[in-house]
């Protein structure tokens, strides 16, 4: 195998924006790029909708599917019998991954983490933050789920059951949050307003 | 063995809760990934792209930053199933590299 990152003299540092000169791996993107696209294997409008596309995938949707189970109880069981569909229904497609959701109650409480690398619902949510990707986090979460949600200022009682989803290339899970009290009577629209990217990640709670 | 990549239930230190907006050459890198997988192409399998992620030595898997090791992926990908030769590519790096635009 070619061995491209030895290929390379010396580091650079990240370069936040495309002003600046360019970094080794930003000159391979370009380059591969190029390339693909002159041989007609897509266009450069085709990189720009793709850019487009997922720029309109945030946990706004996410929080549209957790609303809807929150208000809907016919809805909620479809989610947690299989969230692609229930994903779909709300016309957001998961491409060739699976959607797994996962409710938390009073009793129980999930946490979502990809240890192998960052799987992670991106159809649903858009793209991870970059802790869900660290090694602090991958490493620690399956083993002292407690100490790292309490790092995300998520205390739980003792009695509280915490399971551990360890996602997969094709299994990706979202986590149902409990709908919080007080909130009785909200439109799906507002509740949907309490619904954060972490609570469905499962390293926070959902709170009025 | 216990792979560099499985780190699950390792000691670590405390998350880093810090988060950047991710840079328009992520996006692309991303953008990539996303079309050259597309049903249409099917150039690109995510195990394909795990495959060659897990690959990296361990020094450069801890260096190199996320969409860093994705492109890495990506283009080892590309040579692998010969989409790419080495040589075009080496020759594009090299003009993308004196040109220093993403242009």
């Amino acid at each position: 195998m070619t061995e491209i990152h030895h290929l390379h003299p010396h580091r650079h540092p990240a370069v936040p924006d495309d002003d600046g000169p360019l970094g080794y791996y930003q000159a391979l993107e370009v380059a591969v790029r190029e390339l693909l696209v002159e041989k007609g294997i897509f266009s450069g409008d085709d990189v720009r909708r793709a850019i487009e596309a997922m720029d309109a995938r945030t946990p706004a949707q996410g929080a549209r599917i957790v609303a809807r189970a929150w208000t809907n109880p016919a809805y909620k069981a479809r989610l947690l019998a299989d969230g692609t569909a229930a994903a779909r229904e709300l016309g957001i497609d998961t491409a060739a991954t699976r959607l797994i959701a996962v409710e938390n109650t009073r009793l129980l409480h999930n946490l979502v983490v990809c240890t192998l690398c960052s799987c992670y619902p991106r159809m649903v949510l858009g793209l991870p933050p970059d802790w869900y990707k660290s090694r602090a986090y991958r490493s620690r979460a399956v083993r002292e789920p407690r100490g790292v949600l309490r790092e995300f200022g998520t205390v739980l009682p003792e009695d509280v059951e915490v399971r551990v989803h360890d996602s997969t290339a094709d299994m990706r899970y979202l986590v149902l949050p409990e709908r919080p009290d007080g909130t009785e009577g909200w439109s799906e629209e507002r509740l949907a307003g309490l619904v954060t990217r972490d609570s469905m990640i499962g390293v926070t709670r959902c709170r009025l | 063995m216990r792979q560099h990549h499985d780190m699950g239930g390792l000691p670590a230190g405390p998350v880093d809760r810090r988060e950047h907006d991710y840079a328009l050459w992520e996006k692309r890198v991303d953008a990539l990934m996303m079309l050259l997988s597309e049903p249409q192409r099917q150039l690109l399998r995510v195990d394909e792209l795990r495959r060659n992620i897990e690959a990296l030595p361990p020094d450069a898997y801890d260096s190199m930053s996320y969409y860093e090791r994705w492109i890495s992926a990506i283009a080892h990908t590309l040579l692998q199933r010969g989409v790419l030769t080495a040589d075009e590519l080496g020759r594009k790096l090299a003009e993308v590299e004196a040109r220093g635009t993403a242009g």
